[in-house]
Order: structure tokens, then C-alpha cells, then sequence
């Protein structure tokens, strides 16, 4: 069944996105859920577009509540006026939220639904594994820690209520062995499968900072979304510029080096790391490599391609090229990949002017859901 | 399914019958089973199964989802004022909660078709709602989505500029004045005048809140404790009672509150407990005692039920004793420490506060004063002050919206007015 409401709900997002009616920009609010899970209060952001209207003001309003404390006691922080309208429970005034941290896989997730990503079809089997262990159901067994308080509560005050011995001037509820319930993961299955990400780095005189810091942010969120769609992933970096070497994360960011530039230096490396570490038959293989566009000659530009075709294609889920802009590079080489692979499934180009550019360089690499 | 659906189409032919047996009155009512994503939908619509497009829909919805999704709400069930009544349940409640929220359902129904506020409501408005949205999707064709929807944006602006009274004041209604005097191209009258008879078709439910909110509890309590109960289910009934009428400090549970007020009518009804004889009886031991065994509790809700709205509810119900019972207090904004505090406990200063806050269903008091204000065409509004301040910099905002209606310079003025000496007034202006 599709929802009508899924039309309202995707121009929404488009305005909060500020891709439609840049009107209505200013009245963005940046508001949020707020929920506790177990003791900690949890904030979900949830921004809003708040139409002005003629309201009062509600530091000045105040109100009426229910409960205990004495003049003097403080119910909450104000600051940030709290929302009123479409919910007539209405906030508590000045409710405040702890901010939690996001996980990645919430991250990813995020990311995801802002880009309209695919989830991945891993290739290869997948070897079964027992994973995924959410507390998902309820047991008269199990430790003490994993307790369900209010099942157990429940279940003695039934029985005593039964026994008649529920006093409600008194209202102990004591449970007892048979009352007590437990919380329980039943393992879920699910096939396990790798992938192995190889990403390439020009770090010749050409590229600079900004074109690295670009670099960092486009794989870090391409690490971010692939962690979350594979159960194993490991990772390896490699640069070059004349010659390639291969080196650890950190180097792989802050590197520069001053020689001219071989590109097909680092897809020999990345072919004997595939060759020698991950068998296409158990991996899945993604090489992302970013580069300002320039290389050395139109022979070393051939190798490349001829590298590309017979070797790293046949092998990877995916070829990603990223090209930064650069005031010093040529930007010839996408224009070489363009023209020489225009049907080939396995490789995505992308050109990245600026920092803005990255989001949409993303949904080029992955949209596909390779 | 099929067994589950039976099953439940049983109770509820079983709990109206029980509804009817108590005297609740009702057009007929149908029930609907749907999943959480159909049912946050709806809500987001304002309970209705059709709304023309709008962004705004697309918001409610994305908070409900959200919130049901981290498991910080979910919604029960809904139920629309029409003939007949439209009632939708999630359909993952349990056996028990669908016996709440269908006994609910019938108090809801009871208090649309009864109320005096609710009388000239559409009852077919499940209809309207979907005639209002086929012909905003046609406007959206012929004069483009965008327009439609910024225009609609507009209107948004004001849809709180409505009369709470009957007849209407002169001046109050400013969607209709604007509807009448502002020059607007065609499509642009038709819509603003389906998003004022929408308005209106909403404005008693957010006058009654307290009311119908206690008036449903008050019955599915009664329903189910006095018959819809077994034995197994009363932990569970307690459990999911006490959470809709759990209170937090800082504000007022509509729930919790009616129900309240409700009984406690039953009860003084019931035992006499009110009239000159009993306010002016001063030995308490005597008062205490007080039972002149009348028994008209019952009929005395069902009278209140007809008649009164939050307003008029509170002002003549909420006894101090009862203020006092339930631990009402007066907040107030503490400018020093930035915080929220507890100022007042005087019956007479919360009943103030809660009216003040129910008055005009909570909205600022603005009216049109004049329209050719100065000779010049000018839209002159009033904001009739009772110590409280709008907020400036929204109003400001919306007065530059008005202005893209009215189409030439519009005025607000405020006149300020003290509680104890309304004639003594004070102008204040402001214009754009």
C-alpha cells in the first residue's frame, strides 16, 4: 500500500533540506524528541518549520501543573521556548534533553536515508553466523541483570491480588521465584559476509590541504555507510606519487609528497594486495581512488586502464574515481577514464570541486547499491 | 486475522451495547484495524483518511514516526467527529487495550454527537475534507503546486484568527473578513474559505479538550471496571489507565484532570454536596458527613457534558477542594535563575491562570478595527492585552504576512486591558 502521506513527507524533508521554497528557510526550528530509554533521557533531533503565527509568549505566560513541591521549586530550565501548537500535551516548559552520542550505524543510517542510498547486495555466500543479539524476547529463566522489572512486577501482583494477600493500604509486592521474567535475545542468524575497502591517494606536489581534507571527509562517510552494511571490513590505503607505498590511516591522510605522478604505481599495488590478501571469491572489493587528475604521460595513462580492465575490474564490486579539483592538476584523467570504459558497469567517476560537492560524490559512488 | 478480527468485532458489538446501557448516545460508529504507519498517517492528517497536500502533514508525521519508532509514543487510537463516527485502532494493541480505547471510542462519539459546541459541526466532514483536497490538487495543477502551497503557507499564518463565539463579534473573524475585503484572485478566496470552514470544524475539539479527554476516560473506566473486565486483565487495564492519566509537573494532563472533575460532580450530585445550604454550612464535622442521598450524580454529568465547554467547565467546577486534591499550582518564569518555578498554590490564582490559558482556545485576542484606517487603505488590528504579551518578533513576522493578503500596509495596535477595570484602557501602537 503506498501512503498519500509519503508525498507530504518527502516535500518536507525537501524544505528542511533546502531544496525547495527557501521561504520558509528562516522558519526552521532545530527542535527535538525527547525520550528516556532505561535512566538516560535520549534527544532525537527533529526539525521543524514553525509558520509564525500571533502567539503569547511563554516565559511570560507560565501556566498550571499538577503535583508535588512548594513555592519555589523548580520545575524546569527555561531558555529555548518550548513548542506550542499541534501538540496539545504540550511541552514541559524548559524540559531539557541530554545529548547522546550517536552511534555510527545511527550515522550511517542518517546519511543513508538523507542520500537515498541502496542497501548493498553482498556477492559471495556469506558464512552463517550467529549475530545480531537483540533482547527480543521474555523468559521465566535467566540472570538476575537481565530482570524485566515491570514484567515481574506485574506477574507478582497478579498472583498476590489472586491470593488475596494484595493489601492496598499496604501495597508490598514481593516477587517471588516463579513471578520473575527475563529478558532474552533469541540469535538471529544472518550470513556474514567482508569486504575490503582499498583507498588510493594522489599525495603528489599537486594536491593540496584542502583538496586532503576533502579526501578525508568523502571516505570517511564511505567507510561510515560500508561498516554498517558488512559484518567484517577491513581496510588499507595506499599513495603514491611517482611510486606507491602502501601505509597506515593516519599517513594515508597527512601525507604529502613532492614528485610527479604514476598513477598506475598504486593499481599494481592494489592488484597484488587483492591477488595475495582477498580472493575475490570471499571478499567484497571496493578501491577508491582520488586524485587531483593528473599523471605523468598517456603511456602511464594506457597501463592504468589497461590495469583497470583486466585486473581490478573482474575482481572488485566497484571502481570509484573521485577527482578534487586542484589549481596545479590538468584534471585529465577522468576525461581518459570517461572515454575509455563508457559502458563498463564497475567504475563510478565523480568530479569534487569544493567541500559541497561531496554529498553528491557519494551518491554517485554508492547510489548504486553495489 | 480473520479469528482476532471476529473476535474483536464481538467486543465491540458487546461494549456498544454496554455504552447504549448506560445512556451514552451516539451516531453509529465504525471501527477500523490498521498498522502503526496507517494510523500515524491519519493522525497526521488530524484524523482524517484525506487532506489536501501540504507539507505540514509531512511533518506531524515524521514526528509521530519517529517517536513511535524510538518508542517514545504511540498512539492508540483515533476518532473522527463525523456521521457516522470513523474510530481507527492500532492494530497491534492488546485484547485488553482494545477494550480501553473501544469503550474510549464510545465516550468520544457521545460527547461529538451531545455537546452544544459540536452542533454545528459538518458531520459529513470526512467527505468535505476529501472535496477540500481534490480541489486543492486542482488548483496545484492549474496554477502550479508551489503557488497553491506558498499561499496555502499564508493562511496558515492566521487560521487562529477565528471567533470563538456565536453569533460572531464584529471584527473577530478575520479569515472571513479577509475572505470578504482582501483582494484575492479566485482560487485564492476558494481556499482560504475551505481553510476556514476546516478551522472552524476543529475549533471545538481544542475548546473541549479537558472535557471530552475526562468525559471518555471517565467511561471507559466505568465500562470496563463495572463489565468489560476479567479477572486477568485488571493488572494490565491498571497499567495502561494509570499512564493515561499519569501527570508530570509542568503541565496539565487534559485526561487526568476531566476525569477528575467529572466524578467529583458525580459525587457532590450524588451526596448534595452543593447550593447555598452547603456553601454556607460552616461545621465541618457536619459537612464531612454531608449525604443527602439525591442521587443525580449520573444525570448531572450528562447534563454538564451537553452544555459546557473547558471554560465554562472549570470555572463552575473546579471546587477548591478538589484544586487542592489534585495539587494544582500556579509557574511562573523565574527571569533571575532562567528556570520554571512554583509560585501560587491559591485556588482562586490557578483557576485564573487556567482560564486565562483556556480563554479564546489559548489564542491571543486580535481583531480588524478598522480597514481604511487613516484613508489609506490601511488594515488597522487590535490585540486586546490582558497582561500577557504576544511574542514581537513572530508578530512582526506575521504581520508581514498578513500584508501579502491585505496587500497594502496592515497596523496592530495593542489595547491594554487590566483584569479588574476593562473600561480603563491604554493604546499602544505599533505599525510595519
Amino acid at each position: 500500500m503506498i501512503h498519500k502521506i509519503e508525498r507530504d513527507y518527502y516535500r518536507f524533508k525537501d524544505i528542511i533540506k533546502g531544496r525547495i521554497k527557501q521561504n520558509l528557510k528562516k522558519y526552521i526550528t532545530k527542535g527535538e524528541l525527547i525520550g528516556a530509554q532505561g535512566k538516560n533521557l535520549i534527544s532525537i533531533p527533529l526539525p521543524q518549520v514553525d509558520i509564525p503565527k500571533f502567539r503569547y509568549g511563554q516565559e511570560q505566560m507560565g501556566g498550571v501543573g499538577q503535583g508535588e513541591g512548594k513555592v519555589g521549586t523548580v520545575l524546569g530550565k527555561g531558555g529555548q521556548e518550548a513548542q506550542e501548537g499541534t501538540s496539545q500535551a504540550g511541552n514541559m516548559p524548559g524540559e531539557h534533553a541530554l545529548e547522546v552520542e550517536v552511534s555510527l550505524e545511527e550515522l550511517a543510517n542518517m546519511m543513508a536515508e538523507e542520500l537515498d542510498l541502496p542497501r548493498i547486495q553482498p556477492k559471495g555466500h556469506g558464512v552463517v553466523s550467529t549475530s545480531a543479539n537483540r533482547y527480543s524476547t521474555i523468559r521465566t529463566s535467566g540472570t538476575e541483570s537481565l530482570r524485566h522489572f515491570k514484567r515481574t512486577y506485574k506477574e507478582a501482583l497478579k498472583r498476590q491480588i489472586a491470593h488475596g494477600e494484595y493489601n492496598p493500604d499496604d501495597p508490598n509486592v514481593v516477587p517471588i521465584k516463579r513471578d520473575k521474567r527475563y529478558r532474552f535475545w533469541k540469535p538471529t542468524p544472518r550470513p556474514e559476509y567482508n569486504a575490503a575497502i582499498i583507498y588510493i591517494m594522489d599525495v603528489s606536489g599537486s594536491m593540496g590541504d584542502e583538496q586532503k581534507e576533502i579526501v578525508r571527509i568523502e571516505s570517511f562517510w564511505i567507510d561510515t555507510w560500508l561498516r554498517s552494511q558488512y559484518d567484517n571490513i577491513t581496510c588499507r590505503y595506499i599513495i603514491h606519487d611517482a611510486q606507491a607505498k602502501e601505509v597506515d590511516q593516519n599517513t594515508f591522510y597527512h601525507t604529502r609528497e613532492s614528485g610527479g605522478t604514476l598513477i598506475s604505481s598504486a593499481y599494481k599495488m592494489a592488484k597484488t594486495l587483492i591477488d595475495t590478501e582477498y580472493p575475490s571469491e570471499d571478499w567484497n572489493i571496493y578501491l577508491f581512488h582520488f586524485s587531483d587528475g593528473d599523471n605523468w604521460s598517456g603511456e602511464d595513462t594506457k597501463l592504468c586502464i589497461d590495469l583497470l580492465k583486466y585486473h581490478l575490474f573482474p575482481r572488485a564490486n566497484l571502481f570509484c574515481y573521485g577527482q578534487v579539483e586542484s589549481r596545479y592538476g590538468s584534471g585529465q584523467f577522468i576525461k581518459d577514464l570517461r572515454e575509455a570504459f563508457p559502458q563498463e558497469e564497475k567504475i563510478v567517476t565523480s568530479k569534487i570541486d569544493d567541500k559541497d560537492a561531496i554529498y553528491k560524490s557519494i551518491k554517485e559512488f554508492l547510489g548504486k547499491g553495489r | 486475522m480473520n479469528k482476532a478480527k471476529n473476535e474483536l468485532h464481538d467486543l465491540q458489538k458487546q461494549i456498544e451495547l454496554w455504552a447504549k446501557g448506560y445512556g451514552l448516545d451516539f451516531f453509529e460508529t465504525i471501527f477500523e484495524l490498521i498498522d502503526a504507519k496507517h494510523l500515524n498517517e491519519i493522525a497526521a492528517y488530524g484524523g482524517f483518511p484525506t487532506r489536501y497536500p501540504h507539507w505540514r502533514f509531512g511533518m506531524i508525521y515524521d514526528s509521530l514516526s519517529k517517536g513511535y519508532e524510538y518508542g517514545l509514543q504511540k498512539i492508540y487510537e483515533l476518532v473522527i467527529n463525523n456521521d457516522p463516527c470513523y474510530a481507527y485502532l492500532m492494530n497491534s494493541n492488546t485484547l485488553v487495550d482494545q477494550k480501553i480505547v473501544i469503550a474510549h471510542v464510545y465516550g468520544h462519539c457521545d460527547f461529538f454527537k451531545n455537546n452544544q459546541f459540536f452542533k454545528h459541526t459538518h458531520r459529513k466532514m470526512i467527505d468535505e475534507m476529501a472535496n477540500h483536497a481534490s480541489r486543492i490538487r486542482q488548483y496545484g495543477e492549474l496554477y502550479g503546486i508551489d503557488e497553491v502551497e506558498n499561499f496555502i503557507d499564508l493562511c496558515l499564518s492566521l487560521e487562529n484568527l477565528i471567533d470563538v463565539h456565536t453569533p460572531s463579534r464584529k471584527g473577530h473573524d478575520i479569515l472571513e473578513f479577509l475572505i470578504q475585503k482582501a483582494p484575492l484572485e479566485e482560487w485564492q478566496r476558494e481556499t482560504l474559505i475551505m481553510l476556514r470552514d476546516e478551522a472552524y470544524y476543529f475549533l471545538p475539539q481544542g475548546q473541549t479538550k479537558i472535557m471530552n479527554e475526562g468525559w471518555a476516560s471517565f467511561w471507559h473506566s466505568k465500562i470496563l471496571t463495572e463489565k468489560a473486565l476479567q479477572d486477568i486483565d485488571i493488572v494490565d487495564f491498571a497499567d495502561h489507565h494509570s499512564a493515561t492519566l499519569a501527570t508530570q509537573p509542568g503541565q496539565i494532563n487534559p485526561y487526568k484532570l476531566g476525569i477528575e472533575i467529572y466524578r467529583d460532580i458525580e459525587e457532590r450530585w450524588n451526596t448534595g454536596r452543593f447550593g447555598k445550604e452547603y456553601e454556607e454550612c460552616d461545621d465541618i464535622e457536619f459537612k464531612r458527613h454531608w449525604d443527602k442521598k439525591l442521587g443525580k450524580g449520573l444525570e448531572k454529568i450528562f447534563q454538564v457534558r451537553k452544555l459546557y465547554n473547558d471554560v465554562t467547565f472549570i470555572d463552575e467546577f473546579l471546587t477548591s477542594e478538589l484544586c487542592e486534591k489534585l495539587k494544582l499550582f500556579v509557574y511562573a518564569y523565574n527571569k533571575r535563575n532562567g528556570t520554571y518555578e512554583i509560585v501560587d498554590r491559591d485556588t482562586r490564582k490557578v483557576k485564573d491562570k487556567l482560564l486565562f490559558s483556556l480563554t479564546n482556545f489559548g489564542q491571543p485576542m486580535i481583531s480588524v478595527t478598522e480597514d481604511n484606517f487613516e484613508g489609506k487603505g490601511v488594515l488597522l488590528l487590535t490585540h486586546a492585552h490582558y497582561g500577557v504579551d504576544l511574542k514581537l518578533l513572530e508578530a512582526k513576522e506575521t504581520l508581514e504576512r498578513v500584508q501579502k493578503i491585505w496587500k497594502q500596509t496592515v497596523c496592530l495596535t495593542t489595547e491594554k486591558n487590566t483584569a479588574k477595570n476593562p473600561s480603563k484602557k491604554r493604546k499602544h501602537s505599533r505599525s510595519l
